[in-house]
């Protein structure tokens, strides 16, 4: 059943609770990346940007809790996180390796109120690796009300396998940098035509593609109180 | 807890380390950044940090003033609320208490507004920067605080949650009433106490 388009979205921030999630899909969509698709009964609806909290639970009451963007759209039933299996990653690697539809997971969401995109505002968004996951929710949502040219999208990754969603964001029409294969970075000569018009930059990605793209914006005389960054590590 | 998530066992660990709040866990040596702005050049000749609000009169520090203060050290623990927490570390600088003590206090000054250069802020209630738990700091570990972690002067608090710790720290605003900072007005918990799992709005 086709979901019907979320036109009007929730306030970016609500009060949270901890609360149980279904694995209804688990797709292990690329080496060390798995797409995990979540029922949550009476969720509150999320804004395209926010994240999760995803938290597991040992025999002994350990417990352990990380952070993952959605990229599902408002209107889609289900909750949909990607998830980069990291070395040593106790949250990850249990998603990647361990995970079976059924089973149940606590999560707490959405999360949030900077890195989110009203579906209003003109906006350029600015991904690497699973950096681009939050985009995919503003382009799924943007795509949903028929509004993408509000939404421009520029997206990094090591080549068209190891990066989530590639396909869909080459059909989005989004400007793509594959930095292993043919071996390119997104540059300022990427950024320039993307960037008429745009009223909010969103930039998300590892530390080091946060600050070249936002110092690569900042150089093409974007003001920097237009940029919003979500930078993420071995966290 | 309900119960376990099957088949999740979770880091080797022995003993939990006493020194780690609920649901954190020991990052080692790293130091994530995590910043939600365009991290910005700062240069000491121009950096100054400034009290205003409940005082009898504004006050401004520059790089030199801050300099020939008293210093501190902290050495401890700091905690992130993306959940990972830095152990035994150690930072330079010079005790909230020092600045405190040069300005006179409006008698309802309650809270503080901690601004950053960026722009970015955040709330405090006065008794959680004053007695020895906040200092404005320099160095991390005796080299100099890098841009990306906030220097070259950062607040640091580290009894809280770390966002409270503002990066370019450059304004305090004395005020006698709470009024939600950055990532307060973004979802996150006003106070930020680590050991109460102070999160989110709500906690």
């Amino acid at each position: 059943m086709p979901a019907s388009p979320v036109t009007r979205l929730a306030p970016a921030v609500q009060t949270t609770r901890w609360q149980w999630a279904t694995v209804r899909e688990v797709s292990r969509i690329a080496a060390q990346i798995v797409i995990l698709r979540l029922e949550v009964e009476n969720r509150l609806q999320h804004l395209p940007g926010q994240h999760y909290v995803v938290r597991l639970t040992a025999e002994d009451g350990y417990t352990a809790s990380r952070s993952y963007s959605v990229a599902s759209a408002p209107s889609d039933p289900l909750i949909e996180l990607c998830v980069e299996r990291l070395e040593d990653g106790e949250v990850s690697g249990y998603l990647y390796d361990v995970v079976q539809p059924g089973d149940r997971v606590e999560v707490r969401g959405p999360i949030g109120g900077w890195f989110v995109w009203d579906a209003a505002t003109p906006a350029l968004a600015i991904g690497g690796g699973t950096g681009v996951v939050p985009l995919v929710a503003m382009a799924r949502h943007a795509a949903d009300i028929g509004r993408s040219e509000l939404l421009r999208l520029a997206v990094s990754g090591r080549s068209m396998a190891e990066l989530p969603y590639s396909d869909e964001l080459s059909a989005y029409g989004a400007t793509i940098a594959f930095t292993r294969a043919p071996g390119r970075r997104l540059q300022a000569d990427d950024l320039r035509p993307l960037l008429d018009g745009a009223q909010v930059t969103y930039v998300c990605g590892s530390t080091g593609f946060a600050e070249a793209m936002s110092r690569a914006l900042v150089g093409l005389g974007y003001p920097e109180s237009l940029i919003r960054v979500e930078r993420f590590g071995p966290s | 807890m309900a119960f376990a998530s099957r088949g999740f066992g979770g880091r080797s660990r022995g003993p939990r380390d006493q020194r780690l709040p609920p649901g954190q866990y020991d990052v080692g040596s790293d130091w994530p950044v995590l910043t939600a702005e365009v991290t910005p050049a700062i240069n000491v000749d121009t950096w100054s940090f400034t009290i205003d609000g409940l005082v009898d009169q504004v006050r401004t520090w520059s790089w030199a003033d801050l300099r020939a203060l008293p210093e501190s050290k902290y050495e401890g623990d700091i905690h992130c609320v993306t959940t990972w927490s830095k152990l035994a570390t150690d930072f330079t600088g010079v005790s909230m208490d020092v600045f405190l003590d040069q300005v006179k206090l409006g008698p309802s000054a309650a809270f503080v507004m901690a601004t950053s250069s960026t722009g970015y802020t955040t709330n405090l209630p006065l008794a959680d920067v004053t007695g020895g738990k906040a200092w404005l700091v320099w160095a991390h570990e005796g080299k100099a605080l890098s841009a990306a972690h906030g220097g070259p002067v950062r607040l640091l608090v580290p009894h809280l949650y770390f966002w409270k710790s503002a990066k370019f720290i450059s304004r305090f605003t004395l005020l006698d009433h709470d009024e939600p900072g950055f990532w307060e007005r973004n979802g996150y918990h006003d106070r930020g106490d680590p050991w109460k799992e102070q999160r989110y709005q709500g906690d």
